[in-house]
């Protein structure tokens, strides 16, 4: 409250000497032409500060915004229990006419990756917490428990016949005939560990490819910097653990991936650095080509330009161009493309992206869910609003982290903020009743 | 110093104990007791090593406390203390504890230079933003402003070596590229600060 008010009347004060600037100009303006030109310039050599913007930056620190601003570029925390279900937004939330949302589930605290088993259960990870989820149906009602906890940031998961791999700070390990034993579940068997600990960017982003191998994300642990060659890159680690190898780098952190179900290629959201500015860089939608690609960071951002303290020396033509830009600071997460039979032809193999929504920008963007349409060719040809609601008055009421295209073909979309997930159809609202 | 500390931690395990096999009728009142003894009736811990709860945010408490509940900070003694903590009981105990009063700042003289260096580092890395100018934090952000000296100087460094989870990884984002003579520094200006 106070500091809102303060802020209301900072501008109502900034208001009000902007009155008085402009009501003295005109008075300037008709003294002018028969007034000495002797007499105006002492005037104008003084200091005007009464018409000078307040500075938004620190004194001496152009790239620092100043305590104003910084009240806006507070992160904001997910709620540690969720939120109840009759608080979620999903009222106000807007899909494209013919579509359906509604509450899948609630009740599960930052509630982050999703992943379907084979007999269709669907598994929930945690970012901020320690535990996966899986929700059943059973005799129609819908049922969530918790099949491991103490894990360490689990954010990733994948499926493959019947385990299910977890991804933790600095290990993966694996549940097997999880679906069979969900009321029993095993203890996690850790089958890799080779990595870092760091907070910064530690937890990973986890799926299964076509070769039947794990892909996983090894994240920058910083914002912007060289990082150690263990990092800032996908990682494809063999089903055993055996055995795992450089993907590709140039990857600040990638929460969001997966392949084209034609051309197999991979395609993956990365999101830029923080602290450059409100509008650069933005966050990128990539496609690998080959394996090896470097895809820019820490020197090249969104393709075209490059790192203010670290590309100095470099040319963005040196590295793979993102396919798509996603928006500064929108924090493109999870992504699946749609291969579902539920919606309308325009969106198959089209890409639903997660975007969880800015902090480090004064006025929140993202929150939402977009659709990347594709060519033929692969590259894309359209990225348009899909869900949204989720912002309003510059705060979120649920910040969207990752998709999951249903047997149904319908798409749910998890929330980390609110401890929901919600359930996107198509057609079907008669049967719903409402 | 240390044996006092063990003395208050051992006085606090009591009351726990007590508590729990008399069946009391109010765990969360006993909880909130042992709480006390270690951190300081007055929300100001004269425990070395053990922060001031003063003039915390309810949000941040209920966090840190759901976090050692959980094992997501692992500190024994706050282990012990809150396991079996129902969802409910953190959050009468979070909304208690941030009633207590702020604790007041460290008194005396001080080292310009170093006060002079902590700003200049508090400016390059926008600790106010989140902190608030004041250093009174808010919502998922702790207050500073006030805390004990040794307990800021260990909660920087073990951000900073990755030996402390934080709810989200801003700490250890902010905290990459600053030594250890600097966090010395940020521990002695903000426990200065009212």
């Amino acid at each position: 409250m106070v500091p809102r008010s303060s802020i209301l009347a900072a501008a109502l004060l900034a208001a009000l000497s902007a009155t008085t600037a402009f009501a003295q100009q005109p008075t300037d303006q008709t003294a002018q032409p028969g007034g000495a030109p002797s007499k105006a310039q002492p005037d104008a050599a003084k200091p005007l500060p009464s018409q000078q913007p307040e500075p938004t930056t620190v004194p001496g620190r152009p790239d620092i915004p100043n305590a104003e601003v910084a009240q806006k570029l507070r992160n904001v925390a997910p709620l540690p229990f969720g939120a109840p279900a009759e608080k979620l937004p999903v009222a106000e939330l807007k899909a494209p006419k013919g579509f359906k949302v509604e509450v899948y589930a609630s009740g599960i605290p930052n509630a982050r990756s999703l992943r379907l088993g084979d007999k269709g259960t669907l598994f929930v990870s945690n970012r901020v917490l320690d535990k996966v989820y899986a929700i059943v149906e059973k005799n129609g009602k819908r049922e969530a428990k918790v099949i491991a906890s103490g894990l360490d940031r689990p954010n990733g998961l994948a499926f493959h016949q019947g385990t299910l791999y977890i991804a933790e700070g600095t290990k993966i390990s694996k549940l097997e005939k999880i679906e069979d034993n969900l009321d029993s579940p095993p203890k996690p068997v850790v089958i890799y560990s080779d990595f870092l600990n760091h907070q910064s960017h530690g937890w990973k982003f986890m799926a299964l490819g076509p070769d039947n191998k794990l892909y996983v994300n090894v994240g920058s642990p910083c914002n912007i910097c060289e990082p150690p060659a263990t990092n800032g890159q996908l990682r494809r680690i063999s089903l055993d653990g055996a055995s795992a190898e450089v993907y590709v780098r140039g990857v600040r952190n990638s929460v969001g991936f997966d392949w084209h179900p034609v051309t197999k290629e991979l395609y993956f959201t990365d999101n830029g650095r923080d602290w450059l500015s409100e509008d650069l860089p933005e966050d990128e939608l990539n496609r690998v080509t080959k394996q090896g690609q470097h895809f820019g960071f820490p020197y090249c951002h969104q393709g075209n330009f490059t790192d203010r303290e670290l590309g100095w020396g470099r040319s963005c033509d040196e590295f793979e161009k993102p396919v798509a830009l996603l928006g500064p600071h929108s924090a493109a997460l999870g992504m699946r493309f749609y291969t579902g039979k539920m919606f309308p032809s325009e969106y198959q193999n089209a890409i639903f992206i997660a975007r969880h929504g800015s902090w480090n920008r004064t006025k929140k963007i993202g929150g939402d869910v977009v659709v990347a349409k594709l060519n033929k060719d692969g590259s894309v040809k359209s990225v348009e609003p899909f869900l949204t609601g989720f912002l309003k008055n510059n705060e979120y009421s649920g910040r969207p982290v990752d998709v999951q295209v249903m047997k149904d073909g319908s798409l749910l979309v998890s929330d980390d903020h609110a401890g929901a997930i919600y359930r996107v159809s198509y057609g079907n609202s008669k049967v719903a009743g409402n | 110093m240390a044996l006092r500390a063990l003395i208050r931690l051992a006085a606090a395990a009591l009351v726990l104990l007590a508590a729990r096999s008399a069946g009391a009728a109010e765990p969360v009142e006993a909880r909130l007791a042992a709480c006390l003894a270690c951190h300081g009736a007055s929300g100001t811990s004269v425990t070395p090593l053990v922060p001031s709860l003063g003039g915390q945010p309810e949000f941040y408490l209920t966090v840190q406390l759901l976090m050692f509940r959980d094992k997501l900070r692992v500190v024994p003694p706050m282990n012990e203390m809150l396991q079996g903590a129902a969802d409910a009981d953190l959050q009468v105990m979070a909304a208690s504890l941030a009633k207590l009063p702020p604790p007041p700042p460290v008194d005396g003289a001080v080292d310009q230079a170093r006060i002079e260096r902590a700003r200049a580092l508090i400016a390059q890395n926008r600790c106010n933003f989140c902190h608030s100018g004041n250093y009174a934090g808010g919502e998922n952000v702790p207050r500073l402003a006030g805390q004990r000296e040794d307990y800021l100087a260990k909660a920087l460094a073990d951000y900073k070596k990755n030996a402390r989870r934080g709810y989200d990884a801003s700490m250890a984002d902010v905290l990459y590229p600053i030594d250890d003579e600097q966090l010395s520094d940020l521990a002695y200006f903000l426990s200065r600060q009212h």
